[in-house]
């Protein structure tokens, strides 16, 4: 079974490359067939192989197997939570490209399975980083990740917005992965190593009892600026709103749904295989650093997502705030959060990308994003205006959603007062959402007084995704929506399955500690108030405007996401510093 | 060989990631922070290539010299240069396609006149 | 805010050199011995017959970082094909010829095909010398655009047909990745250099299926460079917007 794991990533990639071979002679709809087999029999692959991940698989591509614990191999990872985030993957792939099924705009001349092929690569990508088990070559698949969703995001060239919202991603993401590869290389440099656990195994051997030392702090704040930039953790989050709200519709679906929680799956994955050993960062300074971080991007995520006008980029800051969530989760060290955090990602992964694909919907309609212009204009959409709200119910954490029970899992973890964060951050995400749903789709309300024009992206001059208006919505886009919230809802509803995940990820890390992933009186009780605070918020914002608008402490902070390149950069380089510093303790008590 | 020998050419790679980063931060063309991008990317190979030398040390390539007569450097850093730079290249050109269409559609490839996407 | 970008500069600036600094006085001294990983290499190499180690370490040992690393290139190639197709406002225009120096036009001429042979050389003995698919695949689809300089672009379009490269190009990457799958089938292992015997030490036949591979790369790295150059002239050279837009 193990030979198979490979598979994840060279499937894909072949379907790809025969496509562009023979897409020049092949008919839009062949291709996009194509697309369909190869991304969906990508997920099969991935689900047969994760049902079979228990005790956990280990590959050594190339025959490359260990002769006295060495090998000049590359090993690859088959556990729970490497293939559980390589199945989700592949069906959000398959979700996104059945969204896109032929209303999706006209491909380039010549090239009609650009676009597919692209997406192929994509989800080839992203199983590669997933599965990885040896840094450099999780290296190697993050740049594939990247320069495939840099060329997604800018694909609609006509549109000035996204060629310049996909530079900022790629310049301010191309910085982080050149300083996770600095990283890379002081480990190589220490250790003689590049495989994750054997650079563990390098660093507690070369630290003997001293602990870790100022080359182990700065790989692994190199490391790490490397994947928080990917995770959109504050203060390296500012390429991600402009890049969300410029991408393509099925192109969000996967950037929001998973590309960003891969980021966080990697900082799990580093540091439980690199740096936890006594010879890494102590556990309480990756707790300090983690938190910090994590409750920071919650607070600004979600202060943002309130005051924006335009749906996407809300969507993307509401992705923002709940990417911290997830940083705080894993950030505690505990198994319970470990595998909150899991249920909490399937279901944002399935309430996110419908959110984004009802939005895409209003864009194809309507032409136009802006929550202001749009106000009462799409009362005759029904469906996705249920389909909209119980999306913003979902991300509120209403039980029994997986967004739910992944909250309340993760809250217990966490316990005490960063339960608060938890709550707000998900309400006020929630809360606009609904505000979008009460405005947009029932024009309830006045209509929102313009302000602040020089402080925001409004998105009321938008180009349709598809050929022209649609003056129907396809059968395609309604169902996608629909299937993405029905598998959100199920991830929290089936019983038992909250355990299974609990026991598959703990299996992997957590060093055989067990928890259980259940609801439980408090988990729902939570969920429910959180639930009420977002409608409670979003009444308020609908009946008086004036109450919930921004206030004069907001301008800085919005002022900050300024679209400039430089200034991303330049945060980069202060979040890196803030991260040794919050990290430093490690140093210095050793 | 001295003490600053020792750490010389490391500190020259954190040196060029700096300067690049610093270009980065304050261009005021794109094609220059392109191009500052791709400094920032060479300080990786001088560490790669720092980290894996040895002294005294040949090429790793056995076609001319007897396996064991002398040492040689690592290969594995070369090899994971070599697809260092083949990722610098590529990622450069698909920054500067997206730069022109920026020239193109703002008429501008200045960072501080574009200025759609904010708050 | 251009004062806030640089205090923040700076601030980030000072504290990163100064964690780099801190990081490059722990590091072992340059030039040491200790290579575990590099001398374990090397020993693979050897007794897999590949004389050039580094291609070893490429095409076998590590092939799997090859193979994204060439999807990497791929999938630039194929980004930059979208990003710089033609956009709704643009149209196309015939080059036209241009006068070249005499000089010029007969150096370029004369180094065509030198630089081109060389470019198959280097790829042709990648296992044995260095050098291989990558570094070769480059000097041989710059060699082509030797004809741009020494003549003009539409003697360039006729011998690049871009669709004989794109083709070329994406079938190159399949045949890397068939060339592992059947590994999985042979029941070894994905990209495992089991299938061919090794032959004898430094000669062209050597190292099992390196030389395989690193025939698909050199084809691939020739392809897509062509491709893309191609992309970006035509933006120069054909692509224009449409008058009064």
């Amino acid at each position: 079974m193990h030979h198979l794991l490979p598979l994840l990533v060279a499937i894909p990639l072949l379907g790809a490359a025969l496509l562009v071979a023979v897409g020049r002679h092949l008919p839009r709809i062949a291709a996009e067939i194509t697309g369909f087999v190869v991304s969906g029999g990508t997920a099969a692959l991935a689900l047969v192989l994760l049902l079979n991940s228990s005790p956990p698989m280990v590959e050594w591509v190339g025959g490359w197997l260990p002769v006295g614990g060495e090998s000049v191999g590359i090993v690859v990872v088959g556990d729970g939570p490497s293939l559980g985030m390589a199945a989700l993957v592949s069906l959000l792939t398959l979700a996104a490209l059945a969204y896109s099924w032929r209303y999706f705009d006209e491909p380039p001349r010549g090239h009609p399975g650009a676009f597919t092929a692209l997406m192929l690569l994509f989800q080839g990508a992203m199983c590669g980083f997933a599965i990885a088990g040896d840094l450099f070559n999780a290296f190697v698949f993050f740049e594939l990740m990247s320069v495939t969703a840099y060329a997604l995001t800018g694909y609609r060239i006509d549109d000035p917005k996204a060629v310049q919202g996909a530079l900022t991603f790629g310049v301010v993401n191309s910085l982080g992965a050149y300083a996770m590869l600095m990283g890379i290389g002081l480990l190589y440099a220490r250790t003689g190593e590049l495989a994750m656990a054997k650079i563990g195994r390098g660093l507690d051997a070369a630290a003997g009892h001293g602990g870790a030392d100022a080359l182990v702090l700065a790989s692994f704040v190199l490391v790490l600026t490397g994947l928080l930039v990917k995770a959109a953790a504050v203060p390296f989050h500012f390429w991600l709103p402009d890049a969300h709200a410029v991408a393509p519709t099925p192109v969000c679906m996967l950037l929001s749904g998973v590309m960003v929680e891969l980021g966080v799956y990697g900082v799990w994955r580093v540091y439980g295989t690199v740096f936890a050993g006594p010879g890494g960062i102590p556990a309480a300074d990756l707790t300090r650093a983690l938190v910090t971080l994590g409750a920071l991007t919650a607070a600004t995520g979600a202060v943002m997502c309130w005051y924006q006008r335009h749906i996407k980029r809300l969507l993307a800051y509401s992705t923002v705030a709940h990417t911290g969530l997830f940083l705080v989760g894993i950030g505690v060290l505990t198994p319970q959060g470990d595998d909150g955090v899991a249920l909490y990602i399937l279901g944002h992964a399935g309430v996110k990308a419908a959110l984004f694909a009802c939005a895409g919907v209003l864009l194809d309609r309507y032409g136009c994003l802006d929550e202001h212009t749009l106000h009462g204009r799409a009362r005759e959409m029904r469906a996705t205006a249920v389909m909209f709200a119980v999306g913003g119910l979902g991300l509120a954490g209403l039980p029994p959603f997986g967004t739910g029970l992944g909250k309340a899992v993760t809250e217990e973890a966490v316990g005490g007062p960063l339960t608060v964060v938890y709550v707000a951050a998900s309400a006020i995400t929630a809360g606009a959402v609904l505000r979008v749903t009460a405005r947009v789709f029932r024009g309830l309300g006045p209509r929102p007084e313009e302000a602040d024009a020089d402080l925001e992206t409004s998105g009321s001059e938008e180009e349709p995704e598809t050929t022209g208006p649609l003056r129907r919505i396809p059968d395609t886009m309604r169902m996608v929506p629909a299937v993405l919230l029905t598998a959100a809802l199920a991830v929290g509803a089936v019983p038992g399955f909250g355990d299974l995940v609990a026991r598959s990820v703990n299996e992997a890390g957590s060093g055989g500690a067990q928890a259980s992933a259940q609801w439980t009186v408090h988990g729902a009780l939570l969920g429910l108030a959180s639930t009420a605070l977002a409608v409670a918020l979003a009444g308020l914002a609908v009946t008086r405007p004036h109450w919930t608008a921004a206030p004069d402490w907001s301008r800085p902070l919005r002022r900050l996401q300024s679209g400039h390149v430089g200034d991303y950069v330049a945060w980069l380089l202060m979040g890196a510093t803030v991260l040794g510093v919050l990290a430093l303790p490690a140093v210095l008590g050793g | 060989m001295t003490t600053v020998m020792h750490v010389l050419p490391y500190l020259v790679a954190a040196y060029v990631f700096l300067t690049g980063c610093y270009g980065l931060a304050t261009s005021r063309n794109l094609i220059h922070a392109v191009g500052c991008l791709a400094v920032c990317q060479s300080s990786t190979y001088v560490l790669l290539l720092a980290v894996g030398y040895r002294d005294g040390a040949t090429a790793p390539v056995f076609s001319d010299i007897k396996p064991g007569s002398r040492p040689v450097v690592d290969p594995v850093v070369q090899a994971l240069t070599l697809t260092d730079i083949v990722v610098g290249a590529t990622v450069t050109a698909l920054l500067l396609a997206l730069v022109l269409q920026i020239a193109k559609r703002h008429g501008t490839v200045d960072p501080d006149e574009l200025r759609e996407l904010r708050g | 805010m251009k004062r806030l970008r640089l205090a923040l500069l700076a601030l980030g600036g000072a504290g990163l050199a100064a964690l780099l600094v801190a990081a490059c006085l722990d590091l072992p001294g340059f030039g040491g011995r200790s290579h575990p990983y590099g001398t374990r290499a090397v020993h693979a190499s050897l007794t897999r017959r590949a004389a050039n180690t580094i291609a070893s370490v490429n095409f076998d040992q590590r092939a799997y970082d090859t193979l994204g690393e060439m999807s990497i290139l791929f999938a630039a190639v194929l980004g930059c094909v979208v990003l710089l197709r033609q956009a709704r406002d643009e149209h196309r225009a015939q080059p036209q010829p241009a006068e070249v120096a005499r000089p010029v036009r007969r150096y370029a001429l004369i180094v065509l095909p030198v630089a081109l042979v060389t470019g198959l050389y280097v790829i042709a003995h990648g296992q044995l010398s260095p050098g291989g698919g990558f570094q070769g695949g480059v000097v041989a689809a710059t060699a082509l655009h030797l004809l741009y300089l020494g003549a003009d672009y539409r003697a360039l379009e006729r011998i690049r047909p871009l669709a004989v490269y794109e083709t070329s190009d994406a079938l190159a990457v399949s045949s890397y990745l068939v060339l592992g799958l059947a590994g999985v089938l042979a029941g070894t292992a994905f990209l495992a250099n089991t299938l061919l015997p090794y032959g004898t030490f430094n000669t062209l036949s050597s190292g099992g299926t390196v030389p395989l591979l690193n025939a698909a790369i050199g084809i691939e790295v020739a392809s897509a460079v062509v491709v893309l150059l191609a992309n970006f002239l035509d933006q120069a050279v054909e692509i224009e917007e449409e008058h009064g837009s």
